[in-house]
């Protein structure tokens, strides 16, 4: 009987390692990466990129206490700013799609940001019409060769208007 | 004592200062952008990085006996410039927002009918910052009082404070239609903000105000109290006015003639 109960506790030991292991090897490729599409507008940040991925939060938190209690209205740091230049072509916007700039990486970190329940997502006036796109119209392809992304007919026709 | 008149030497709102930058600014920001097309850029009151200034205060004077009998430029004109659902298209209208309301009155006694807009009166002793417990709702330096609304939590004391209910309360998400200088949204508190993007960009006026002159009537002037040779100080010296609810002592930055 001892021996039965021995040969029942190896073959449950055994089978609760392999689960385990199974569980622990990771998915493929894990959750998926954001996509950090390179803003339409400019060259550079008004930061580096690596200080801007860590404490653009801080900034943003500085300047909005600046402009809504002082009426400073500087344009560096000012969210407003953020989203003229990176909101995404396909949508015009920062948050719209789950691949958009703001919403990309927050999913991946599980960082909820309630900026977007009272600031708009998209730059002000129409996407075609918005000074970025008029300024950069003539290398926005070269921009969405580099992105690896089809640029479709209907998007040239936006950039020409 | 001293630093206190320095700062007001080197405002950039002093008259000769800002006559100087209008002019400057007419020259310089005249900019071609094809033959016979100039854009010329509006003059700035202030520079991005100058805050509000004390030595402002922004107010308004309403001439209710020019405002006229059905009109509602205001009111659209609020609306539009700020991104709010007018009362007649909102889903629910005892929730719809009320930056500005026309009120039609009628004295009982004598028949006599008086039009006026009604908004935040901008008070300089402001009940709604009183009571609010977050500090959320506040007078910013030239006078506008304003709510912030990453501070605020909906409580909406400031509604219930505020003599002249000119606050609303965003009930429901509203899905990214707000406008990209007008940031406002579920949760908080909101009203009049004298169209403060405006001021802050140097137009120097606000929608309502504007649409009134659009439309011909002349009722709305915008200006600083605090520079006697502004418009607004010109009028408010020639006619006598008044503000609503005197006996609070508020001392209101809106003021009525003709009520």
């Amino acid at each position: 009987m001892k021996r039965i109960l021995a040969l029942g506790a190896v073959v449950l030991t055994t089978a609760a390692l392999a689960w385990a292991g199974a569980d622990a090897q990771p998915k493929a490729g894990g959750a998926p990466k954001p996509v950090i599409t390179k803003a339409v507008k400019g060259e550079q940040c008004v930061e580096p990129t690596d200080i801007m991925r860590r404490n653009h939060m801080e900034f943003l938190d500085h300047h909005r206490d600046q402009a809504v209690i002082e009426g400073v209205r500087t344009k560096k740091h000012s969210l407003k700013e953020c989203i003229n230049c990176h909101a995404s072509e396909k949508t015009g916007s920062v948050a719209a799609a789950k691949d958009d700039f703001c919403v990309s990486c927050h999913s991946y970190a599980a960082v909820k940001i309630d900026c977007f329940d009272c600031h708009s997502t998209k730059p002000q006036g129409s996407v075609a019409m918005h000074p970025l796109n008029a300024e950069t119209a003539h290398y926005k392809h070269q921009l969405a060769a580099q992105a690896n992304s089809k640029v479709s007919a209907e998007e040239m026709a936006g950039v020409a208007q | 004592m001293s630093e206190l008149k320095s700062m007001s030497d080197n405002t950039p709102n002093s008259p000769e200062r800002r006559r100087f930058i209008g002019a400057a600014a007419a020259t310089a920001a005249g900019l071609t952008i094809a033959p016979g097309v100039i854009l010329v850029e509006v003059a700035h009151g202030r520079s991005e990085e100058q805050g509000a200034s004390s030595a402002v205060r922004w107010g308004m004077l309403v001439d209710a006996t020019k405002c006229a009998t059905g009109c509602n430029d205001c009111v659209t004109a609020c609306s539009t410039e700020n991104g709010w659902t007018p009362v007649a298209e909102s889903k629910h209208a005892k929730q719809a927002p009320q930056w500005i309301r026309k009120l039609e009155l009628q004295d009982p006694l004598t028949q006599i009918e008086t039009n006026l807009p009604m908004m935040c009166q901008h008070c300089a002793e402001p009940p709604c910052v009183d009571v609010c417990p977050t500090g959320a709702s506040f007078k910013r330096a030239d006078g506008i009082v304003l709510v912030n609304r990453h501070t605020c939590i909906g409580c909406r004391y400031c509604m219930m404070a505020c003599p002249y209910k000119a606050r609303s309360l965003v009930h429901e998400s509203l899905n990214d239609t707000q406008k990209a200088d007008v940031p406002r949204g579920i949760g908080c508190v909101e009203s009049c903000t004298l169209c403060v993007q405006k001021v802050d960009r140097g137009d120097g006026n606000t929608a309502c105000a504007e649409a009134c002159t659009a439309a011909g009537h002349n009722a709305l002037l915008f200006g600083d109290m605090n520079d006697p040779e502004s418009e607004i100080s010109k009028r408010l010296r020639e006619l006598p006015t008044k503000q609503v609810r005197a006996d609070l002592n508020l001392n209101l930055g809106v003021r009525y003639h003709g009520i």
